[in-house]
């Protein structure tokens, strides 16, 4: 181990953009949301919260984690296993999401579907 | 001669070892986040009986512990940007704050629990609170285990010694803050 400063990087020092405008930006971007969420157009909430959190996304991984100016393996391991994620939605999802198919039934999700829908005074009837 | 680790200096793909291994955790992160955060959203697409479910979720505290979390992104990139210059006693005083930042997020999440634990929402009340619990509570466990490698890293860097961790506990934590970023419209908001 060393006892003395050392930078924690070998490479060049990276340009620090303004940190505190983009906190400020983020929090602002927070507010949309919150504002969206009052919306009772189911659209414009779903749009607020997730086009607000893909674009925070953005802004703490260009500013805060500097993606943008990592070597090109980041960006590629980071796009690997995003992509894992997104077969794992994509195999699984459609089996998850119906309740029935051509061969096969899943009656219990069915039966919790139906027994959440209902009123709270006929539950327990 | 150098005392200094070989795992430090050593960097085939141009990026130093340690920052390159944390973006490997954050890789296997993405893994197990990303996995339970598609399971959730296949599961609610299924189950439209879990919007009545979410409407007891508190948005403002959401909201609240959303800012607190960017505000510690902010203190923790500020680490890494008074770092850079070997300021580590700077660097040091900027990660205590990251981790009065998580102190401060745990204890609004522990209020949250409370309060919907007390109204009789706990996890085995349906598979809505199963994923709140297991999703909240796994991000509250990386919240806790990224606040005592950041008290670690602020005592050395404090001494001006390692610095070059600061850049990689910051990087964790501005995962756990976009992990949030998601957690808060799923949980709190998408209803």
């Amino acid at each position: 181990m060393i006892s003395e400063a050392q930078p924690m990087i070998s490479e060049a020092h990276i340009h620090h953009p303004n940190y505190v405008k983009i906190w400020a930006i983020l929090v602002v971007l927070l507010m949309v949301s919150l504002l969206g969420s009052m919306s009772s157009i189911r659209s414009v909430v779903l749009i607020a919260a997730f086009g607000v959190a893909l674009t925070k996304t953005y802004l703490v991984t260009t500013n805060f984690m500097h993606v943008n100016v990592e070597k090109r393996w980041v960006p590629y391991l980071m796009g690997i296993f995003l992509a894992f994620m997104v077969i794992l939605f994509a195999a699984v999802a459609p089996d998850v999401m119906k309740h029935s198919g051509l061969r096969w039934s899943n009656d219990a999700a069915k039966h919790a579907v139906e027994s959440g829908m209902q009123p709270a005074s006929t539950k327990h009837e | 001669m150098s005392t200094r680790p070989i795992s430090n200096t050593r960097s085939v793909t141009g990026i130093p070892s340690a920052r390159l291994i944390t973006w490997w955790v954050i890789a296997s992160e993405i893994v197990i986040f990303g996995g339970l955060l598609a399971t959730y959203v296949m599961h609610n697409l299924g189950h439209p009986e879990w919007r009545a479910a979410a409407m007891h979720t508190n948005t403002w505290l959401g909201a609240l512990n959303t800012f607190v979390l960017l505000t510690s992104s902010l203190s923790a990139v500020l680490a890494f940007k008074a770092a850079d210059t070997l300021d580590g006693a700077k660097a040091a005083k900027f990660l205590r704050l990251t981790a009065l930042g998580g102190t401060i997020f745990l204890v609004i999440k522990g209020i949250e629990w409370t309060r919907e634990i007390h109204e009789g929402f706990v996890l085995s009340s349906g598979g809505f609170w199963s994923f709140y619990y297991v999703l909240t509570g796994l991000h509250g466990l990386h919240v806790l285990a990224g606040m005592i490698i950041l008290l670690v890293v602020a005592a050395d860097a404090a001494k001006n010694r390692e610095l070059q961790r600061v850049e990689c506990i910051g990087l964790y934590w501005h995962f756990v803050d976009i992990v949030w970023i998601f957690l808060f419209p799923l949980l709190y908001i998408a209803r």
